[in-house]
């Protein structure tokens, strides 16, 4: 982090701010998109808060305990979304050859792509998802110790890590099929919905794929637990809670090798 | 997903809650709730003018493109995840002969329905030029108000009822997925399909107007 501010940098910061004066120019627009952002996380709380309305425990957790999880998730997604999710676009920028531009500058290309369009308009949803992870916190009633108080801290980043690896390597797909469609965003927004309730709702081979084959247990779940102080109904030790932000240390070099890989693989579509 | 103690949540089982889900996620881009901006943009531009130029109905010209597109996105993005559901959840099959061919009609509907409110969202560019207001407003409403985030009937009676005659938006998810799970009794099942029907007809005449008056104001402005 140290060095942000060095002349290796400056072309990035360059990109950066230029973005920001670009998408702020027409006022209006930009703060209807920012309510607007805010809108989508209220709705997915509110859709927790009525189903709670229908059912006393959802997978054997009360609603002081599930809005943990959800507020983990929301923020989690909402702020690996303002960073890196416009790598989706991936598949524009392969049509259209915009990809081979990027490619023969003397940057890296993905802080490049990444750069280039910043959707800042969601900054407000990742700023509303921090809102409801605070209410959560204090609304659950969480025993505070310092072992807690570092978890609560490095958890949520290491969830932004975790969802910026699938948006990532979900992206990566393009590289080899251009027309991949939907297949990444199931990936990254089921994997939104998934963290956002305790993976005990889930059952069979999907919970099994899902929150431990593509570790998005480790996101909000376990992290929940171990905040809470709750042993885990499905088995697992109690320090799983505290070590899984690690399981983002590994989809993050999942997803670098993935996009290593893609790289090298990629063929100009010759547009 | 969310079951009580009886197993049943609102009068779903959890294999009715299954399969309304995961056909929920396959109809989300058959009738193709959000994002479509073509009309808005060509308004914008002006290519709008070689539409209304053809001796076929704007309306009619556009609602046309819309299914076929909406039968490939029935092949390529309904099936998987209905499909997957299948394999993986355990869910509910419908048990009357007739649901079948109902639920089909139902989806039809809920697509000319989607479609019209998303013509009509466009339209708007004819007097704002930029959409972004009434495109907000229209995808924050349509995915809670159709019961993509919970199952309406989650809600309380004197929300639901009123929410379900009174607004396009039920009859865009809700209502097909009710009818094919077969959570009513055989004759609210038809029922809610005729309400479809009635909104399917109000959303249709309501595009046509307010067609027709945007080709005045186009006029107006001298083309």
């Amino acid at each position: 982090m140290a060095d942000l501010v060095t002349p290796r940098t400056r072309p990035y910061r360059a990109l950066l701010r230029a973005q920001t004066r670009s998408q702020a120019s027409y006022r209006t627009s930009f703060v209807i998109d920012l309510v607007s952002n805010v809108g989508v996380v209220a709705l997915d709380v509110l859709a927790v808060l009525v189903l709670f309305r229908v059912t006393g425990t959802l997978g054997g957790f009360d609603l002081r305990e599930t809005t943990v999880m959800v507020g983990l998730s929301a923020f989690a997604f909402a702020t690996a979304d303002l960073t890196v999710g416009n790598i989706e676009r991936i598949r524009q920028y392969v049509r259209t050859g915009l990809l081979d531009a990027v490619l023969v500058r003397p940057l890296g290309a993905l802080p490049q792509l990444l750069l280039m369009d910043v959707p800042l308009r969601k900054v407000s949803r990742s700023l509303f998802g921090l809102a409801v992870l605070v209410a959560a916190l204090a609304y659950a009633g969480i025993e505070w110790t310092p072992g807690r108080v570092a978890l609560v801290v490095v958890a949520p980043l290491a969830g932004v890590v975790f969802f910026g690896s699938i948006f990532v390597a979900a992206a990566t797909v393009a590289f080899w099929w251009i027309e991949s469609g939907e297949v990444g965003s199931a990936f990254t927004y089921g994997g939104r919905e998934f963290t956002a309730y305790p993976i005990t709702v889930y059952s069979g081979w999907f919970r099994t794929i899902f929150a431990y084959g593509l570790g998005f247990a480790f996101v909000s779940y376990y992290p929940a637990l171990a905040l809470l102080g709750r042993a885990d109904p499905l088995g697992l030790p109690d320090w799983v809670g505290w070590v899984s932000p690690a399981a983002a240390v590994v989809a993050a070099t999942v997803a670098a090798i993935a996009w290593r890989i893609g790289i090298r693989h990629y063929r100009s579509t010759g547009s | 997903m969310a079951s009580g103690a009886s197993g049943l949540a609102a009068g779903y089982s959890r294999e009715q809650l299954a399969t309304f889900v995961w056909v929920g996620q396959g109809m989300l881009a058959v009738i193709l709730l959000w994002g479509w901006t073509e009309l808005a943009d060509r308004i914008r531009t002006g290519e709008v003018v070689s539409d209304l130029l053809r001796p076929v109905h704007p309306v009619v010209n556009y609602l046309a493109a819309d299914l076929g597109r909406a039968g490939y996105a029935l092949l390529t993005r309904f099936l998987p995840p209905v499909l997957v559901g299948l394999l993986l959840f355990d869910v509910y099959l419908p048990k009357r002969w007739y649901t079948g061919p109902l639920f089909v009609l139902s989806l039809a509907l809920a697509l000319v329905i989607c479609f019209g409110c998303r013509y009509l969202v466009n339209l708007t560019a004819y007097w704002l030029y930029d959409i972004r207001g009434p495109m907000m407003f229209w995808t924050l409403s349509s995915g809670v108000l159709a019961g993509l985030y919970f199952p309406l009937r989650f809600l309380p009676d004197w929300v639901y009822v009123p929410l379900w005659l009174a607004t396009p938006f039920p009859s865009l998810l809700q209502t097909p997925l009710d009818v094919l799970v077969e959570r009513d009794t055989a004759n609210v099942q038809v029922g809610m399909v005729g309400i479809q029907l009635v909104w399917a007809g109000l959303i249709l005449v309501a595009c046509w107007l307010v067609q027709r008056r945007a080709e005045r104001r186009l006029v107006v402005q001298g083309g």
